[in-house]
């Protein structure tokens, strides 16, 4: 008969109720070594992710990309069906212009256009979702009934994560509680 | 609106402009969670709903019900049903086609070019004012398809490989309506359900059963609000509103050239693009006011939608009704002005022909009632500004039916001829009002009809807001 193992640990929890406090705090563990940090917040505060050191956001590079093949694909699905399959001369939108090699390539701008548009949008929220490991059914922090009901409400919250490099239970637990938060509490995996 | 006041405003010491403050976005004494009760207990059904809203809901979703009778006889029997002849083949289905999408596009207007305009009044009315869109382009979606007769064909307009070796024809502007109508819908959805993502998950926490918090935890997609997500959330968030900016000027650009780019009188205009954005724009603030001026009564939410934001719209109402009446002057000047024979006599068919009268309701419906505008007292009268709006929303829908109707009086008098709607066309029309109150009033019933998100950012520093930092300043 062995005891009962303690539950795995995910990390720390501080609590703050205002942005500021939440970001000194960040910028105190990130002085202190700290490396496995996330802040939490209702809404998004700009100040947070600079003070955990993320700048920029990959977004727009993954929309861009995402925009410039659906442009590609609008533009030659129309050159490959209006131009080359079967070419049609109506309406006084002549085949010959001047690129004659695209064939008529000027009235196709519009549905090009809006193929870039569609594509844009659908990438940037299923990118959005994959970067961001969403979605997701649970999250170990639900596990916490204070952050389970008032981090998307109230209150601000700074995690330690157990596999930090520098992270160990009684130490992390101690300078968590010398950042002046509201409380602190283990979060079970 | 900064601009407008830095003109006028007298210098200050040391020369600087003097700039009134805006007044405050949000009115009464609000902190950050009691933004979230006020706005999520009616999604919630904490606060119980008004009897108007089971009122308006009964009304719409009698409407409704007409449209479904409307359809399946148009179904059973064909669009021989409608008034539509040669030469008006259009009819009712266009006009209400372009009705429908314009106003639609005035909640992009203020979700999106707002946002990039850093204008802080936009988040009290951004989220129903998409919803409003969403549901405004599935009710002008209607239109195009039944008119095609067989509308579960439907899928011929797109290319796909087929055994008749067809393929649509990107020459024409029909084609490429299709493509920005389902774009511009695609889109509106992805901008509005991006937005919902983290009021979604207040509402997982915060919500009384059971039912509810597995319900909105799966629509929130498990959103914890980390910093590392709000930031690239709000990048997307950014780009999202920088591309839905122009998305909706080539939306109604190319539904102008439906028009334009025939050779039918007045139709083949340049004038024409950017007259049909505005006046999509001006019938969309009305439609924006119809919505908001009883929502905010019935639900109490003054303090979210203060008079500024009213005030606002109202401005904006006025400004694009004036440059509608712009295009209209434009409209007989160049019929003057060409010396074409046929421009300028399809202008006087067009106001002392037999469709005059309609020409004179457009003229007096945009033109002359919206001048009450200019009266701060009448313009902040609720009341007042909800007729205003109405009558603006029956001029835009008026600028159309004239439009369309030009077909019945063109070049030549052998192909002269009339039209009038059926009780069908009738029918069909409101019921399509039925079908965008039923969804106005579940979304307003289920989903949060104000972004608790974004109102909480916008509170003072001292209540645990941001005081509007990232819309009045952006993010980095």
């Amino acid at each position: 008969m062995t005891a009962p193992e303690a539950p795995k640990l995910y990390g720390l929890l501080a609590e703050y109720d205002n942005p500021e406090a939440l970001v000194a705090a960040i910028k105190r563990a990130r002085e202190a070594g700290y490396t496995k940090l996330d802040g939490y917040s209702p809404y998004g505060v700009a100040e947070i992710a600079d003070a955990l050191g993320f700048k920029y956001a990959e977004m727009s590079t993954v929309m861009l990309c995402g925009g410039l093949i659906g442009a590609t694909a609008g533009f030659c699905m129309q050159w490959w069906a209006n131009g080359i399959d079967y070419p049609v001369n109506v309406g006084g939108r002549a085949l010959l212009e001047p690129f004659e090699w695209l064939r008529g390539w000027a009235s196709y701008i519009p549905v090009t256009f809006e193929g870039g548009i569609l594509t844009t949008a659908l990438t940037g929220l299923f990118g959005l979702l994959a970067i961001c490991g969403l979605p997701r059914l649970h999250h170990p922090l639900f596990n916490n009934p204070v952050f389970a009901t008032r981090a998307s409400r109230d209150r601000f919250f700074l995690t330690v994560e157990a596999t930090d490099p520098k992270f160990d239970l009684p130490a992390t637990r101690d300078f968590l509680l010398g950042l002046a938060p509201l409380s602190v509490a283990e979060v079970p995996e | 609106m900064a601009t407008a006041v830095v003109e006028h405003g007298h210098h200050g010491p040391g020369g600087a402009p003097h700039v009134e403050p805006l007044p405050p976005p949000i009115g009464g004494d609000h902190n950050l969670g009691s933004v979230c009760d006020a706005i999520g207990d009616i999604a919630t059904c904490v606060k119980p709903h008004p009897r108007e809203w089971y009122i308006a809901f009964a009304c719409g979703f009698a409407m409704f019900g007409m449209f479904a009778v409307a359809v399946t006889y148009l179904l059973a029997i064909g669009t021989g049903i409608w008034g539509i002849n040669v030469p008006a083949a259009w009819g009712f289905a266009i006009i209400n086609f372009v009705w429908w999408i314009g106003i639609g596009h005035a909640g992009t207007l203020i979700s999106a070019i707002l946002l990039l305009l850093h204008q802080r009044w936009r988040t009290s009315i951004n989220r129903f004012a998409e919803a409003m869109t969403i549901f405004a382009v599935m009710c002008a979606g209607v239109f195009p398809l039944l008119h095609m007769g067989r509308p579960w064909l439907f899928y011929w307009l797109f290319p796909f490989p087929n055994n008749f070796a067809m393929w649509p024809q990107f020459r024409s502007p029909l084609a490429w309506d299709v493509f920005a109508v389902s774009t511009y819908f695609t889109v509106s959805v992805v901008f509005w359900y991006v937005g919902l993502i983290p009021d979604f998950g207040v509402l997982r926490d915060s919500a009384p059963t059971k039912i509810q918090r597995w319900v909105y935890g799966i629509l929130s997609m498990g959103w914890r609000g980390s910093a590392y997500h709000w930031r690239r959330y709000e990048k997307v968030y950014l780009i999202l509103a920088g591309i839905s900016t122009p998305l909706v000027f080539s939306v109604h650009s190319i539904v102008s050239f439906d028009f334009a780019v025939s050779i039918v009188p007045l139709w083949h205009a340049t004038i024409f693009p950017p007259f049909f954005v505005i006046g999509a724009i001006f019938s969309g603030f009305a439609m924006v006011l119809v919505l908001a001026i009883p929502l905010r009564k019935w639900y109490h939410l003054e303090d979210f939608i203060t008079d500024w934001h009213i005030d606002n719209c109202a401005k904006v109402m006025l400004a694009t009704g004036m440059m509608v009446c712009y295009g209209y002057f434009s409209e007989v000047w160049m019929g003057w002005y060409s010396h074409s024979e046929y421009e300028w006599g399809t202008n006087m068919q067009r106001m002392f022909g037999p469709y005059g009268w309609s020409y004179w309701c457009l003229i007096f419906c945009n033109f002359v009632v919206p001048q009450v505008l200019w009266v701060k007292k009448w313009r902040m009268n609720p009341l007042i500004l909800f007729l205003v709006s109405v009558v603006a929303l029956i001029g835009m829908w008026f600028e159309r039916y004239v439009i369309v109707i030009t077909l019945t009086r063109e070049y030549v008098p052998s192909t002269w001829g009339r039209y009038a709607p059926t009780i069908w066309d009738w029918a069909t029309f409101i019921g399509t009002f039925g079908m965008f109150f039923t969804f106005f009033m579940l979304f307003v019933r289920y989903v949060p009809m104000i972004s608790m998100t974004e109102i909480r950012e916008l509170l003072p520093i001292r209540s645990g807001g941001r005081d509007g930092h990232a819309i009045a300043e952006g993010p980095p």
